[in-house]
């Protein structure tokens, strides 16, 4: 039956596509429009930032973390301030890890805003993703007034931050966090229950908790999958230990359940950010920083929760020179990644790019 | 002056022009209605730099399409690569031209016999509108194959499944509306609807044919390839699916197409659902008014529909399709025969 | 005018058909084939059968030939190029020749036979509803032996090409 032999067509979604989200490139094998077999290939936007912090001054490196996870700079700012400060046994004031957790917050609401705007177009939906840019760029405002930075903050020091937060802006926080929870139903909304949504999301990319873990997925994908496992809650850093906050958890490990984490976390946030406003401390927001950072012999790893997912540090330093030793991101983007092929095996073309979407990536950071 | 050039041979001239022109015009206002209803329902402005609001905004979107260079791929099949656009307007425009917008006018006394507003009334025009929309997909399917670019084939491919899939959906929603109406032409459809249910309700076939409104609108919808159904281009998987590879004017075609299918769609549910040109206050010769109200409506909800509906997987449209709305036509079609045969 | 549009159309039909089996791109083929169904239907019209030519264009040009299209599409089948030998050997030529002068007897026979009045100029049959009201009835009562063969056969096939894209999966 030679007639009906068919080839498996091969097609290369990416570096440049529409909805790879930066330049992710997977090779597909398809039967048909199923996919039998993916790989995936990165490293088209490697600036080789791990080697280039091993020539920079410790507080230079800050502005590299900045473009890393470029949507989500607040956060990895923390991450790496926070590795040095434990490597060099530094105490943070409590305004200023206050601030953090405020600033940080805001980050991941705003980078999940860009991912429910971005994963809703994948599937269709345009509207919500300029909803979701509309309230972005009132997070981002509220950073701009802080530092002066849209997108590449730089917004922290090593020993707590470069400045105070100008004067109103907490009232400016609480107003926005009022703001957001009313529009946080519209999004639901639009997709929520909506039908062709669910058809769309539901029983898609069912990856269960077991083998979640066994992957090394961390962040909103693990916890989709019923694992209650969140950084801030585990190794809680910054403030996060003086705050109440629910780790929201699916239960079916699929697109669906990945959604709704992201967005019961919004809600998680926006308390989060409430607490913190209502119990800001006076006081300074630098700790005791000696002028030439030199961080004593040795070796340290620190993680944080990213909006996504674990983003852990690991510097060496050798106690001589003015630069790491060794400095190595542990990307929560590279590693969910790992799970792509094996998600998307069996499923349909149009299910690819809802999986890349669910998963939340971010190219800057996976190739860094 | 040749015996044959009469008033009323003019007359028709000019209606066809006119009638192709606007087609291409209405296509246009389309496009920036679309931009500024989708502007409003994600909360922008929209274009509103080109004339008043933006309304020549398409034109000038044309002039920067004309301009553009005409790419055609190496290994494309360059005949058929530039056909497969034109394929895709001609049957679009074509499909237009049994649609009836209005009775019939004498210009002020002016044209004996009277102008009926239509480009032509052909006995079957109902199958005439269905033919040739089946024709529109030739030019969607060639551009897809001639390109020789996987993501256009695969286009090419999802839409042709979808058309002829949706098609007999559509066949057999019309069907039912001959059955009531016991005529192919779509001006005895629209005249059948006239007069009042207890001189309130407008007897439109809407409220005869509920389902079947409905279902011809579903697949209207997956004819045209609109959102929901939009996957021959859904950028988002396919780049652009059957028309990735073109550029220039070309590329405006396939636009300029989608638009037209989309305003023949909407007249011809105007006419075959909801009464055509007929409606209170406005005297005879100005029913084209209503027309063009009720069709702006329908168009009005395809637009808003894909600004606010995620994109269904193509296998559930196809599922949909076979597994619903078939068979729910068919339902409809032989409930309606039977009550036409009971009923009388 | 009418015998323009009438050698128009024929010369149309013809020459496209000559030129589907003179191509070497299944794909122009096909569409060599649609624009000989187009003309077909156009003589249909000039027959002042308005029904059959709608018919021609929906059921061939716009079904028929699509899954031809999809057929050629993905086979992938993109040009004749291997020169197939002949498989048939002398005899088998032969035996061709005699097949196909017997047919187009038959066919002449057949055609000589056809009294003019089955066309009938009945005005009730250009009529819109009423001619698709006549060839339902003609369907339906008198030719429905033949009308629920072919179904059936339509069916046959059908299943057969399920049955083949079974075997493969």
């Amino acid at each position: 039956m030679s007639l009906f032999d068919t080839d498996e067509l091969v097609i290369n979604m990416g570096p440049q596509h529409p909805s790879t989200h930066g330049v992710l490139r997977v090779v597909l094998r398809l039967d048909g429009e199923r996919v039998v077999g993916a790989d995936v290939v990165i490293g088209y936007l490697h600036r080789g930032i791990e080697k280039l912090s091993e020539h920079r001054d410790w507080q230079q490196i800050v502005m590299l973390t900045d473009r890393m996870d470029y949507v989500s700079a607040a956060t990895s700012n923390l991450g790496y301030c926070e590795t040095v400060e434990k490597l060099m046994q530094i105490e943070v004031p409590r305004r200023a890890r206050y601030i953090r957790t405020i600033l940080s917050e805001l980050q991941r609401i705003a980078s999940h805003n860009l991912w429910l705007g971005t994963h809703a177009m994948d599937i269709g939906a345009m509207t919500v993703f300029l909803y979701n840019f509309r309230e972005r760029e009132l997070i981002l405002d509220l950073f701009e007034e802080f530092c002066g930075a849209r997108l590449t903050y730089s917004s922290m020091r090593i020993g707590g931050l470069p400045l105070d937060i100008p004067s109103g802006w907490a009232r400016k926080v609480s107003a926005f966090c009022d703001l957001f929870e009313t529009k946080i139903p519209e999004y639901e909304d639009l997709l929520t229950h909506n039908r062709i949504w669910k058809e769309r999301t539901r029983n898609i990319g069912v990856i269960s908790g077991a083998d979640a873990i066994a992957i090394g997925l961390t962040g909103p994908p693990l916890r989709g999958s019923g694992v209650p496992r969140d950084v801030r809650k585990d190794e809680p850093y910054a403030a996060y230990d003086e705050f109440d906050f629910d780790v929201p958890i699916g239960s079916a490990g699929d697109i669906y359940d990945r959604y709704l984490v992201r967005l019961e976390e919004f809600r998680q946030s926006l308390r989060i950010i409430r607490q913190a406003i209502a119990g800001l401390p006076e006081g300074p927001v630098v700790g005791k920083v000696p002028r030439l950072i030199k961080p004593p012999a040795g070796e340290t790893y620190h993680a944080i929760e990213s909006p996504k997912g674990e983003l852990g540090f690991f510097i060496v330093s050798d106690g001589r020179s003015n630069v790491p030793y060794r400095f190595r991101v542990r990307p929560p983007s590279f590693c969910n990644l790992q799970a792509l092929p094996r998600l998307i095996k069996g499923h349909l073309v149009a299910d690819v790019v809802a999986m890349i979407g669910s998963i939340d990536i971010v190219l800057g950071e996976v190739d860094r | 002056m040749p015996a044959f050039i009469t008033p009323t041979v003019i007359a028709h001239l000019v209606l066809i022009f006119a009638v192709m022109n606007m087609l291409v015009l209405s296509s246009a206002f389309m496009v920036w209605m679309e931009r500024k209803v989708c502007a409003y329902i994600q909360d922008r402005l929209g274009p509103n730099r080109v004339g008043f609001e933006g309304l020549l905004q398409p034109f000038a979107d044309v002039f920067k399409l004309l301009l553009k260079e005409e790419l055609v791929p190496k290994a494309a099949d360059k005949l058929l690569f530039l056909l497969a656009p034109i394929i895709s307007v001609a049957a679009a425009l074509t499909a237009f031209s049994v649609v009836p917008f209005g009775t019939q006018i004498t210009l002020f006394g002016l044209l004996d016999p009277p102008l009926r507003l239509e480009v032509t009334d052909v006995n079957v025009g109902i199958l005439v509108v269905f033919a040739i929309t089946s024709m529109g997909v030739y030019g969607i399917v060639l551009a897809g194959w001639s390109s020789n670019s996987k993501y256009s084939l695969l286009g090419g491919l999802r839409s042709s499944a979808q058309m002829i899939s949706y098609e007999i959906s559509y066949g057999l929603a019309l069907a039912a509306v001959v059955m009531l109406a016991g005529s192919l032409s779509l001006r005895e459809v629209v005249m059948n609807q006239s007069g009042y249910w207890w001189h309130l309700i407008p007897r439109w076939y809407l409220f005869l044919q509920p389902l079947g409104f409905l279902i011809f609108f579903t697949a209207g919808v997956a004819e045209t390839n609109r959102a929901p159904f939009d996957f021959p281009e859904a950028e988002q998987e396919l780049v652009a699916g059957y028309h990735t590879e073109y550029s220039s004017m070309s590329f405006g075609l396939f636009f300029l197409a989608e638009y037209v299918n989309m305003v023949t769609v909407s007249a011809v549910a105007t006419s075959l659902y909801l009464g055509g040109w007929l409606g209170p206050f406005l005297p005879d010769w100005l029913g084209w008014i209503w027309f063009l109200i009720k069709t702006l409506a329908l168009l009005f909800f395809y637009v808003w529909m894909r600004w606010t509906l995620p994109r269904y997987r193509y296998d559930q449209l196809m599922e949909f399709g076979w597994k619903y709305l078939l068979p729910v036509a068919i339902v409809n079609l032989i409930v309606t025969a039977a009550l036409v045969i009971w009923l009388g | 005018m009418d015998v323009i549009a009438f050698y128009v159309f024929a010369a149309i039909a013809v020459v496209a058909s000559l030129l589907v089996i003179g191509q070497r791109n299944p794909m122009h083929s096909v569409m060599l084939l649609i624009v000989s169904f187009g003309a077909l239907s156009g003589l249909y019209v000039l027959l002042d059968a308005p029904f059959t030519a709608v018919t021609q264009i929906i059921v061939y040009a716009g079904a028929i030939m699509v899954l031809f299209l999809f057929v050629v599409m993905l086979l992938n089948a993109h040009t004749e190029d291997e020169v197939v030998p002949p498989t048939l050997g002398p005899h088998g030529m032969k035996v061709a020749v005699v097949l196909s002068l017997a047919l187009a007897a038959e066919a002449i026979w057949a055609f000589s036979r056809i009294s003019p009045t089955v066309f009938s100029n009945d005005p009730g049959l250009t009529g819109s509803i009423s001619s698709v009201a006549r060839i339902g009835a003609g369907i339906f009562t008198t030719h429905a032996f033949a009308f629920e063969v072919t179904s059936v056969l339509i069916l046959v096939a059908m299943v057969g090409a399920v049955v083949i894209a079974r075997k493969e999966a």
